[in-house]
């Protein structure tokens, strides 16, 4: 199987430590993974804010660069829900305007090969002790397009519940968005904050010392803010606790 | 759409005092909260719920497509039934025909049963200049109109007032409008509901003439229904003379049989109840029981504009239940005036800027009222893709193009104030699609990080005035893979 890691455009410039997290686990589970250089972003920001046309030429440059593999991974459930469930309609509103199947069919062969990486674990590899150790008290968020868009279920919480160590705490109102939402965090600053605020205050209240998620751009809204209100708790995505290892532990 | 919210500011300008008024805040949270939970428990008890969303999405957007035919099947089923029909094009329309048909009757007085449709058009603020009073007899509509506020819920339009303010209100307005509030009267929920009882009673016996809207029509028999909690509604649908009602053309169904569906799915999704209380239903007129003069206002009202818009129309779906406003993060936190309409929440960021167009700053604006977490999707018992339809009207907004409006095609230019932000998009198409550049950038954004500010300049200074940035890693990503050849031999 020929396995390529879509590692979207924020984790490639802002979260590394991700992207190497993902390539070590999927490696120690017998995935030899490639990175297709000439990868850039998946057009999710563009598409969201109203810029459809800008959004086109970035799902057909996707479809180019990984349309010759069999699984696409990727550590994030927004951009995954933007190739599985956006770039079908990007196809349909093409051909409501007239311009043919053109674009539909361009985009059609990564739509079902694309995977959010916990799904991949579950649903491909089928494993969900991943032989991860992380000694910590772990709260999960399931950020909304992981949650109601790709529908993850319980997929991240059944190898969180795997991992040795690691001892799971339940969020309150885990369900509620945490106010990024993309350009939302700068369209509608006042009430994406107070979202924030609350969605901190909530993972606060569980005693945890990290808040887990499978989406680093809602982690660095979270992240940002528990900053900001001097929590001491610190957001970590997934990818790293589940790469993590007794040998190798992430700090 | 009303007069009476022209002029709002943009959305997130609205929202700015309601996200810092802590008991706005705490009243919103608590009741949406609460709502939230017991919505949950009913719909769970419904085995065939996704089914059941499915049929109500099905059945309306099989009516939407037969509007013109369904219409017509009612206005003659009404007319055979001893109503009359009246059609009216938008807000003024309506609202002259309704005073006219009020001043026929040579009353100056009218009592309402709770309506979306004639608080859209401002028909209160329109009979009143017509000399005629009109009193909502719905609590919470009474709440709000005492108040001289405007309703912020769909359900519960006084939602962001708790009960220590109802009772001032009571205390201080009700003598001006008819019956005072009674001595010494505190904020128990009974005695709150006891004085409106008695204030509402004496309108009740009095009035002559009673306006609706309705929940549901039904083009088959002409059948109109309210399906309401308090009873105060069957009051002001039995007991006057003359009735008259204002809907939107949206609100029809073909059967009587489609009606098993929604009556199913409104109840459990608005006030989470099994069964509404009180279910009313009115066919024409009847000699000897009920009002011998019935009138239908059907309204248009920017509707069958909306109908021409492929992705758009959905939200003609709507059944007004308000499961998406009790779920909505934003809603929760900005309330409902913020949205500048008599629709707040989800379906009013949707509803709004199509029933009135993108033109004005808070329509402009509402589209943006959202972090697309869809959870207003989820609840939705017609399946309305709420997000679908707010990333929709952003491209209306940013990018222009042809819309329906009036009847007519017109071509729409982008709305001002998002010239930076397109060409921020280009940009960063641009560099995407050429890997060397984004390299280049990234590389660039490392060698300067220590350069990095925490907080940022312009527009992005409301994000990091209340959250800190990322530090900006030493090595992008590609060029460790490159380097290490994605770790391999050890390497790090
Ligand atoms: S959009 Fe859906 S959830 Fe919202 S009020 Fe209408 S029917 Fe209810």
């Amino acid at each position: 199987m020929r396995v390529a890691l879509f590692l979207t455009c924020v984790n490639d410039t802002l979260y590394p430590d991700t992207g190497r997290a993902v390539v070590k686990l999927l490696t120690r589970l017998g995935v030899e993974v490639d990175f297709p250089m000439a990868q850039t972003c998946c057009g999710q920001a563009h598409y969201n804010t109203g810029y459809r046309h800008e959004a086109e030429p970035l799902a057909r440059h996707f479809s180019d660069v990984f349309g010759e593999y069999d699984a696409i991974v990727t550590p994030s459930g927004s951009c995954g829900a933007m190739v599985r469930e956006l770039y079908p309609r990007m196809g349909e509103r093409a051909r409501a305007e007239g311009r043919g199947d053109t674009l539909a069919a361009t985009l059609a062969p990564v739509v079902p090969k694309t995977y959010e990486l916990t799904e991949f674990l579950v649903d491909v590899l089928e494993v969900t002790d991943v032989g991860a150790y992380y000694p910590h008290r772990v709260t999960y968020h399931p950020t909304c397009h992981g949650l109601r868009g790709l529908g993850l279920g319980d997929r991240p919480r059944r190898l969180l519940q795997a991992v040795r160590g690691l001892e799971l705490a339940e969020l309150p109102g885990a369900e509620e968005c945490c106010g990024f939402g993309g350009t939302f965090a700068l369209k509608n600053s006042d009430v994406s904050a107070a979202m924030g605020a609350d969605k901190v205050r909530n993972a606060e209240s569980t005693g945890a010392e990290v808040l887990c998620a499978a989406d680093n751009s809602c982690l660095m809204h979270i992240g940002g803010t528990m900053a900001r209100l001097r929590t001491g708790m610190r957001p970590v995505h997934i990818a790293e606790i589940l790469a993590s290892t007794e040998e190798e532990p992430a700090v | 759409m009303s007069g009476t919210y022209l002029g709002m500011p943009a959305f997130p300008k609205a929202a700015h005092e309601a996200v810092h008024d802590a008991t706005l805040r705490g009243n919103l949270r608590h009741a949406t909260h609460t709502i939230r939970a017991k919505r949950a428990k009913a719909v769970a008890e419904v085995s065939d719920w996704t089914e059941l969303r499915e049929a109500g999405k099905r059945i309306k957007d099989h009516t939407l497509r037969h509007l013109d035919r369904y219409l017509v099947q009612l206005e003659e089923s009404v007319t055979a039934a001893g109503g009359t029909v009246h059609w009216a094009a938008d807000a003024d329309e309506a609202n002259r025909i309704v005073a006219d048909l009020v001043k026929a009757t040579g009353e100056s007085e009218v009592v309402k049963v709770k309506s979306m449709a004639t608080q859209e058009i401002g028909l209160n603020e329109a009979l009143l200049e017509e000399g005629i009073h009109a009193y909502e007899t719905d609590l919470a509509e009474l709440i709000v109109q005492l108040g001289k506020d405007r309703p912020s819920h769909i359900l519960v339009p006084a939602i962001h007032r708790n009960r220590g303010e109802i009772r001032d209100i009571f205390e201080r307005e009700m003598s001006e409008w008819g019956r005072p509030a009674p001595e010494g009267l505190t904020d128990t929920p009974a005695e709150l509901a006891e004085a409106a009882r008695l204030h509402l009673r004496e309108k009740f016996l009095r009035a002559k003439v009673g306006i609706s809207g309705a929940n549901f029509m039904v083009a088959e028999t002409g059948t109109l229904l309210v399906v309401e909690s308090e009873g105060n509604g069957r009051m002001c649908l039995t007991l006057p003379e003359t009735l008259i009602s204002v809907v939107g053309i949206e609100k029809i169904v073909p059967t009587w049989q489609d009606l098993e569906v929604f009556l199913q799915t409104l109840p459990r999704s608005s006030t989470a109840e099994r069964m509404n209380p009180y279910t009313t239903m009115w066919t024409g007129t009847t000699d000897g029981d009920g009002p011998s003069t019935f009138h239908l206002v059907l309204l248009d009202n920017g509707r069958t504009d909306t109908l021409a818009d492929e992705v758009g129309r959905q939200a003609l779906r709507c059944i007004r239940c308000s499961a998406c406003l009790n779920v909505c993060p934003v809603y929760e936190r900005a309330g409902g005036h913020a949205y500048g309409s008599v629709y707040p929440g989800p379906i009013g960021a949707i509803l709004s800027p199509q029933l009135r167009g993108v033109t004005s700053e808070i329509d402009a604006s509402l589209p943006y009222a959202s972090s697309l977490c869809g959870a207003c999707y989820e609840v939705c018992p017609v399946a309305i893709d709420i997000p679908e339809v707010l990333v929709h009207l952003r491209e209306r907004v940013v990018a222009g193009g042809e819309v329906t409006s009036k009847g007519n095609k017109v071509v729409l230019k982008p709305a001002k104030g998002h010239a930076a932000e397109r060409a921020a998009m280009r940009a960063a198409r641009w560099a995407f699609g050429r890997p060397g550049a984004l390299r280049t950038g990234q590389r660039l954004a490392s060698r300067t990080r220590r350069l990095h500010p925490r907080s940022l300049p312009g527009p992005g200074r409301a994000w990091s005035g209340t959250r800190d940035l990322p530090a900006v890693p030493a090595e992008p990503f590609r060029d460790w893979w490159q380097r290490t050849r994605g770790g391999k031999d050890g390497a790090k």
